[in-house]
């Protein structure tokens, strides 16, 4: 019986969830942390459910909200593409509730003094539970106006969890406010277009509604495929739309970016990918309209400027915000190449850039919660100050470099053999630069950490050897620990999660 | 089908064999001599290990054991065959002497962190067989990314201001090239062939353009840049910054002939001798290692410090072998191979010396050492053997591959090959006899030492003693290794 309504719950869970902390969490902000954690842990296995489910029965879960037939009534639609993604959003929040347990407290400003510390703390976890709902929603959705809703649920999520960070959030979030608008905007003209051509919204519908000749050669829905285009882009930071992004992360608060900076860019991106293919056909968007030969110099062009820019940043978080950036190119090109392995590696990257970003914004956030700031020099030393965060962050950064087995190095290999194959060399270039680049980067964190400050000790006499080691509190080293172990897991079984998943859910049209 | 005289598992317990030692080094790191002992045990467990698997190659089998399936159609496979055994004799054999060289070098300077230093050495040492034992290009490059990364704690042990910028220059080396050049040439292999195993026929078939197969050639020997093919030997110079025991066993031995062999793989296994010799690839190959051998020979001649005039007689020897691989005959790639052993014993005793002569007198420079021989005769004379047999002279274990390497230029109808080698020994001999010459042929005036023995500890001079005898040895009995080169030739 709950089997079947599994597809739902993901959705009202967290909803409820967010009014019951709420109206329970007042008074003591530990309740707030343990409703908190019990509603993802529930949600975490709902989602392995729904995995389950999918990869036995091998088909989509249909189901129809209320028990209206699509296309008049919602259909949630989850095959083997969203369930992973599910899967992986589920994850993330699970273990950053658990990192969060004092990161929250910390870091959440009191705005005036008379503010009580559990009234801020509930609220940041309320809208926790709301940007859950909405991310899961949105990816579970088969109709492209409810997505529209669920993503402003899960944006305005973010507006507010972003600007209850230092400084200048309030600020670096009102950008991101506009930006984010203006491409919500952009969606919703699109899926405007496509009402008033087809009548319809629920995505398979339209799917064999613009099916037809009439269809592909209207302007109107070329201009409805473009609208829509801009609008997700502009959600997901893909260079040139992707100026917010630096800005707002890098001054959010620790467990805000760790939140957000792998969730939102991933779940943008499988949003890309369900309306190119679902909505829109392979045929259509790759032979028809044969944008690729612009997309994908675009995505070269977001790799390299994301990691040129991250060369160049002192502060580590900013830094990381721009392999985000950079990140982002890696799955627009692949999905853009138009052939399965580009498909394969920018599907597979999702789930893998989604936990490498997740492990070094954590390792990050750990040592600026014990150092107190995230700039270059607070790394030093740190292999003997805090030697499990530094071996997770070096996990994460070997993922992200692309070193073997860890999962970086697979998703490499299919968006190399992608590009190789459409003969992109412009995009195979620049996937490459990118784990050069990215090695420069993580090795420059690496030597800071490995070696003493020779100016200093030239400076201020000899330094003491006694370093003491000082690691983070256990609730964030756990969830630590365990994505740094998935990064080489999902590497060692990218095998199972190809075969299982991603083969079952390429397109029709690519090769 | 013959019961096969190991467990099926073997190759990959001899990997994991240094990788479990790690967390019981780390653990024991209050006690030095228990730490040391399981260094000890695992080298034990690991050469064993690898002996057991040796007759049954001798005998004309390969060994394949496959651990686990990454990508579809592409496995973690390990492969023992007559090349990778060969290699792994000779890795895990000096592991153990190298061991007892590090225990006296590490105590007598009194060197820091020496838990991490054993740690980071028995996981290069995993990386290595794994090499050795790949069956495929892609569990190649795993394990060769793995030596890359844990080397560098090695390398950059001192963690002064020198050691940062030499391992800044080596990861930069390493990985830019196997990132930017091995690593896209293996793609492209697979995209054309959908395979990535090694096999002695080669992988490309008919049909595949010389256009592509020259630049893929290309990119893979420049790719493995561990093996030092100029114009991207820099590295190794750089990288003698690092304490002598890793220079001897990782940078004459483990490293660089990881290098060396992933390249022989590729050349042997990937593109198969018959395609390289029937494309022409061979004569690009003899090139470029031809090129490699004459200039580091000349800059070598012109180096003080003991350790990088080695380095650079590295680098050219380096080249040796691949340009006996290259040669894509029967003697040449057997000479190629056997080259490997026999160079590793001759090149490891010169540096075992050289870190001696520091530990005993504090001296690094060859013009600091004339009338080094008086006070140091055992060390000395064992540079002396080192030294003949990577020039080739009788009686030391060079000699025998070099020979062949030259019968095999001739059977390939390359006569400038010839004149390469010779050329080239004769520079050998430039840059080492004068050292030895030195040592014991000076007026009193002269001698920088008094008359006086005064070997470094016995943990530093009987290491090298010991590969010394072992390098003569070869000379009698070459085909300890030989007869691993020659099971991979057998049928051609």
């Amino acid at each position: 019986m709950i089997q079947s309504q599994l597809p739902i719950l993901i959705i009202v869970m967290p909803l409820l969830m967010a009014l019951v902390i709420f109206l329970l969490g007042h008074k003591n902000e530990g309740l707030c942390f343990y409703l908190h954690v019990l509603g993802m842990a529930g949600l975490f296995a709902a989602a392995l459910g729904i995995l389950d489910q999918v990869v036995t029965s091998g088909t989509a879960i249909h189901y129809y909200l209320g028990g209206w037939p699509a296309p008049y009534g919602i259909e949630l639609v989850i095959d083997h593409l969203n369930s992973m993604v599910i899967a992986m959003v589920a994850a993330v929040t699970l273990l950053v509730a658990f990192y969060s347990r004092q990161t929250v407290p910390a870091e959440v400003p009191m705005r005036t003094e008379h503010e009580k510390v559990p009234l801020r703390v509930r609220n940041y976890y309320v809208l926790y539970n709301l940007l859950v709902a909405g991310l899961l929603g949105l990816t579970a959705t088969g109709d492209a106006f409810n997505l529209y809703v669920l993503l402003e649920i899960a944006t305005l999520s973010t507006y507010g969890l972003l600007a209850l960070g230092r400084g200048r959030a309030y600020y670096a979030t009102f950008k991101y406010l506009i930006m984010g608008t203006i491409g919500a905007s952009f969606y919703l003209l699109g899926v405007g277009y496509l009402f008033i051509m087809t009548g319809s919204l629920n995505m398979a519908d339209l799917f064999t509604l613009l099916d037809t000749a009439f269809m592909q050669q209207s302007m109107s829905i070329t201009i409805a495929f473009a609208m829509i285009l801009v609008g997700v882009w502009v959600k997901m930071a893909f260079f040139p739309f992707h100026g917010w992004l630096p800005n707002a992360y890098t001054v959010a608060s620790t467990t805000s970016s760790c939140l957000i900076a792998p969730l939102m860019t991933k779940v943008s991106v499988y949003v890309m990918i369900r309306l190119m293919f679902s909505v829109f056909s392979a045929q259509y968007v790759f032979e028809i309209l044969g944008w690729q030969k612009i997309v994908v110099p675009m995505a070269a062009a977001a790799i390299l400027f994301g990691s040129i820019s991250a060369l160049g940043q002192k502060n580590l978080k900013r830094m990381l915000t721009y392999i985000v950036v950079a990140e982002v190119g890696y799955m627009v090109g692949g999905a853009w190449l138009g052939n399965v392995n580009g498909y394969t590696g920018a599907v597979y990257h999702i789930l893998a850039d989604g936990m490498m970003t997740l492990c070094v914004f954590m390792a990050i956030g750990a040592v600026s919660y014990k150092t107190g700031d995230a700039s270059l020099e607070s790394m030093r030393g740190i292999f003997r100050k805090m030697p499990v965060t530094s071996v997770v962050f070096l996990v994460g950064a070997f993922a992200m470099i692309g070193i073997p087995p860890t999962c970086g190095f697979f998703s490499k290999w299919y968006l190399v053999t992608g590009a190789y194959e459409a003969g992109q060399w412009l995009f195979l270039g620049a996937l490459l630069a990118s784990s050069l680049i990215n090695a420069i980067i993580f090795f420059r964190i690496i030597e800071t950490g490995y070696f003493p400050d020779f100016n200093k000790a030239h400076g201020h006499g000899h330094h003491t050897d006694k370093t003491v080691v000082a690691e983070a509190p256990l609730s964030m080293l756990v969830p630590m620990v365990i994505t740094a172990s998935s990064l080489v897991l999902i590497g060692l079984f990218s095998k199972d999660i190809i075969n299982n998943l991603i083969r079952h859910s390429v397109p029709p049209g690519l090769f | 089908m013959e019961q096969i005289p190991f467990l099926e598992a073997t190759p990959l317990l001899a990997v994991m064999a240094s990788l479990v030692a790690v967390p019981l080094i780390a653990l024991s790191g209050n006690r030095p001599n228990l730490r040391e002992f399981w260094t000890f045990l695992a080298g034990g467990v690991k050469l064993f290990l690898v002996l057991s698997m040796a007759s049954w190659i001798l005998a004309g089998h390969t060994h394949t054991y496959e651990l686990w399936q990454i990508l579809p159609g592409i496995s973690l496979t390990f492969v023992v065959d007559g090349f990778g055994m060969l290699f792994a004799l000779v890795a895990s054999s000096l592991w153990i002497l190298t061991s007892i060289y590090s225990i006296g070098y590490m105590r007598a300077l009194d060197e820091h962190a020496q838990t991490r230093y054993f740690c980071f050495f028995a996981v290069s040492l995993s990386a290595t067989l794994g090499v050795a034992f790949s069956g495929n290009l892609l569990t190649l490059y795993l394990f060769y990314e793995m030596l890359s990364l844990s080397t560098y704690p090695l390398v950059t042990h001192h963690q002064d201001e020198e050691a940062r910028s030499g391992g800044r220059k080596y990861l930069t080396y390493l990985l830019s090239t196997s990132i930017g050049l091995a690593l896209p040439a293996m793609l492209i292999t697979y995209s054309i062939t959908g395979t990535l195993d090694f096999n002695s026929m080669g992988v490309f078939g008919e049909g595949v353009s010389k256009g592509v197969l020259v630049a893929l050639l290309l990119m893979f020997v420049f790719g493995f840049s561990k093996a030092g093919m100029m114009p991207f030997h820099s590295w190794l110079p750089g990288a003698m910054v690092a304490p002598t025991p890793v220079s001897a066993l990782l940078h004459a031995v483990a490293v660089v002939k990881v290098g060396v062999f992933s390249i022989g793989r590729i050349l042997t296994g990937i593109f198969g001798i018959d395609l390289m010799a029937s494309q022409d690839l061979n004569t690009i190959v003899c090139i470029i290692a031809s090129f490699t051998v004459l200039v580091s020979s000349l800059i070598a001649l012109s180096q003080d410090n003991l350790k990088r005039r080695l380095a650079f007689s590295t680098v050219g020897q380096l080249s040796y072998i691949i340009l006996g691989i290259g040669l894509a005959t029967k003697l040449g790639v057997e000479g190629g191979m056997t080259h490997i052993a026999m160079h590793a014993f001759g090149k490891i005793t010169l540096f075992f010396c050289a870190g001696a002569i520091f530990v005993a007198t504090g001296k690094q420079y060859i013009s600091q050492m004339v009338g080094i021989g008086r006070r140091m005769p055992i060390t000395m004379f064992a540079f002396f053997v080192g030294s003949l047999s990577v020039i080739g002279l009788p009686p030391a274990g060079g000699l025998i591959s070099k020979l062949m390497m030259v019968r095999g230029a001739l059977e390939a109808d390359m006569a400038w090959v010839l004149a390469v080698y010779l050329v080239s020994s004769f520079l050998n001999a430039a840059y080492f006899l004068p050292i030895v010459y030195k040592a014991y042929f000076c007026t009193e005036e002269e001698a920088l030492f008094e008359n006086k023995v005064q070997e470094a500890p016995l943990c530093c001079w009987l290491p090298p003693a010991i590969t010394a005898t072992i390098s003569v040895v070869l000379f009698f009995y070459p085909s300890i290794f030989l007869g691993f080169a020659q099971v991979m030739m057998i049928g051609r």
